[in-house]
């Protein structure tokens, strides 16, 4: 098999099933009746937490092609990013629905009022635009300079999902902080290699 | 002419159904069982909800319950919804922990120390504390500070009874409570999560109201582990964290104890902990819940619906800062 066709046969239906199963299981354990006492909460948790996973596994990718030479990871970036957007829409909504009756004063209240959902609004309000525009069409239309620059927006969404769910834990910050420090490390990379390219220049 | 009528109520129609759907289940365990508790001495009857008994063959059924005007007729969450949803450190910072963990627990033999502000202190037994009164069936709801809540058909008897025993003194304003510690039987207390042991406490009047429960059953069996066993407190108009559970010390003070929420973060939780919709959690509000079961937030009621039981307990008082 020449490496197209292993991206179209092997690695793609792979990246598409890994980031389908959690919403899988999520169905199947709710058809079974096994989604615990608080099934809203359980729900909210999981896509919730996948959507932070494949946020930070999309940060992952630039530094990882980086360091490993392996170019052809940049082709799951997208179809990883969509996967965020999917999971994390499925988390408002649980949120918008089942909190709120889709109703939107009482959500714009608790914008304005709870820093956590502050901040969790936030990162979902900028993956919107970056999901529009996701599209080869788009890339083309806003030209790959622009397109880079406002894909950079999820940056903020890495940082603002970390601390929605920082403020949210009610004692034991650890695994929010473990995610901090992912954020970190793939964000801190990206600015080392951005001063280092500029020092080269300069030299 | 003869019509029949079917019965008004089926079996199902006042079980819950995860019980009545394990009825195979208990059955199998209830003939092991029955010798164990028939030699106990207690009227073994095993009609109604065994599920504890399925789960935890040393669970004993509490028999001639009194049914209490102070109830509520909402519906029960099930047995299984109400032990394998719990915050209990002691066993893991996950709600589904202290039902996996909890069978370290050893709620027999058990003792509870009564110390301080009293004329009988002293170590007192948990047999013959469950006889210092005659033991209620209590439904109340449950309302936890992360903005849940349950209906919980509770046994026990009011804390009042249990507390004239030792005779408190004039000096004993508040009665201080505090959990076991042992990290063989709650292994969660290797991790600094809180500091332990787990302490809650009550002013006097609070402590000696009516509706402050001695929770010593559930569903009509003793407790389970990790609902508290032995013996646990159920303050309905609080925050579930007042409710503490497995007490080994009830000490009566001069001055208001330090609970143990309050000693982590005083900023979000403090020492009355009132169920309040008009005061807000500084995170997160307090003027709904989701009940257990239900998909849809409901409003939070004052006092948690215990208002005109308890309101006049706190007349004068400032909730807003008595958080």
């Amino acid at each position: 098999m020449t490496q197209t066709h292993w991206r179209q046969r092997v690695f793609k239906p792979v990246v598409w099933l890994a980031c389908l199963t959690p919403a899988a299981l999520l169905l199947y354990n709710g058809f079974q009746g096994e989604l615990g006492a608080n099934p809203v909460e359980t729900i909210t948790n999981t896509t919730g937490i996948w959507t932070l996973r494949l946020i930070v596994a999309g940060l992952a990718i630039t530094p990882l092609r980086w360091a490993t030479g392996v170019n052809l990871l940049i082709n799951y970036r997208r179809v990883v990013g969509l996967f965020a957007f999917f999971y994390g829409t499925l988390h408002f909504l649980t949120y918008f629905i089942l909190d709120h009756q889709l109703e939107f004063g009482g959500l714009w209240d608790d914008v304005v009022k709870r820093p956590y959902i502050t901040a969790g609004f936030t990162a979902f309000v900028l993956m919107i635009p970056l999901a529009v525009t996701s599209t080869t069409g788009w890339i083309r239309r806003l030209g790959g300079k622009r397109w880079n620059l406002l894909h950079r927006l999820v940056y903020i969404t890495a940082l603002a999902g970390v601390l929605h769910y920082f403020w949210k834990v009610k004692l034991d910050a650890t695994y929010p902080v473990y995610y901090g420090i992912g954020v970190a490390i793939f964000l801190g990379v990206r600015v080392w290699i951005a001063y280092s390219k500029k020092q080269l220049r300069r030299s | 002419m003869l019509i029949k009528k079917a019965a008004d109520l089926r079996e199902s129609d006042v079980t819950p159904k995860e019980t009545f759907l394990r009825r195979r289940e208990f059955l199998a365990v209830a003939g092991s069982t029955a010798l164990a508790v028939a030699t106990n001495g207690l009227g073994a009857d095993f009609i109604g909800t065994p599920t504890a008994l399925a789960q935890n063959p040393a669970a004993q059924k509490l028999s001639n319950l009194k049914k209490s005007p102070f109830s509520t007729d909402e519906k029960l969450n099930s047995y299984k919804d109400i032990t394998t949803y719990n915050n209990f450190y002691e066993f893991g910072l996950d709600k589904a922990d202290p039902g996996k963990y909890a069978h370290t627990l050893k709620p027999r033999p058990w003792s509870v120390v009564v110390e301080g502000q009293c004329a009988k202190p002293g170590t007192y037994n948990i047999e013959d504390i469950m006889k210092y009164a005659p033991l209620e069936e209590r439904i109340y709801r449950l309302r936890c500070v992360e903005a849940w809540s349950m209906v919980v058909p509770w046994v026990g008897y009011p804390l009042s009874e249990f507390h004239k025993r030792f005779e408190p003194t004039s000096k004993a304003k508040y009665v201080e409570f505090r959990t076991l510690v042992d990290t063989k039987q709650m292994p969660g207390q290797t991790e600094p999560a809180l500091n332990w042991p787990y302490v809650e406490g009550l002013r006097m009047d609070e402590a000696m109201h009516p509706l402050t429960l001695l929770g010593l059953g559930l569903y009509g069996e003793v407790l389970p582990n990790q609902n508290g066993a032995p013996i646990r407190l159920v303050v309905p108009w609080k925050y579930g964290f007042k409710s503490i559970k497995s007490i080994v010390r009830v000490r009566f003070v001069e001055t208001e104890p330090v609970n143990t929420w309050k000693q982590q973060q005083s900023a979000e939780y403090g020492f009355f902990a009132n169920v309040n919709p008009q005061v807000d959690h500084p995170r997160w509000t307090q003027g709904s819940e989701r009940r257990l079961g239900e998909f849809f937030r409901r409003k939070t009621l004052m006092f948690n619906g215990y208002g005109d039981q308890v309101a006049s307990l706190y007349a004068g008082m400032d909730l807003r800062k008595n958080y």
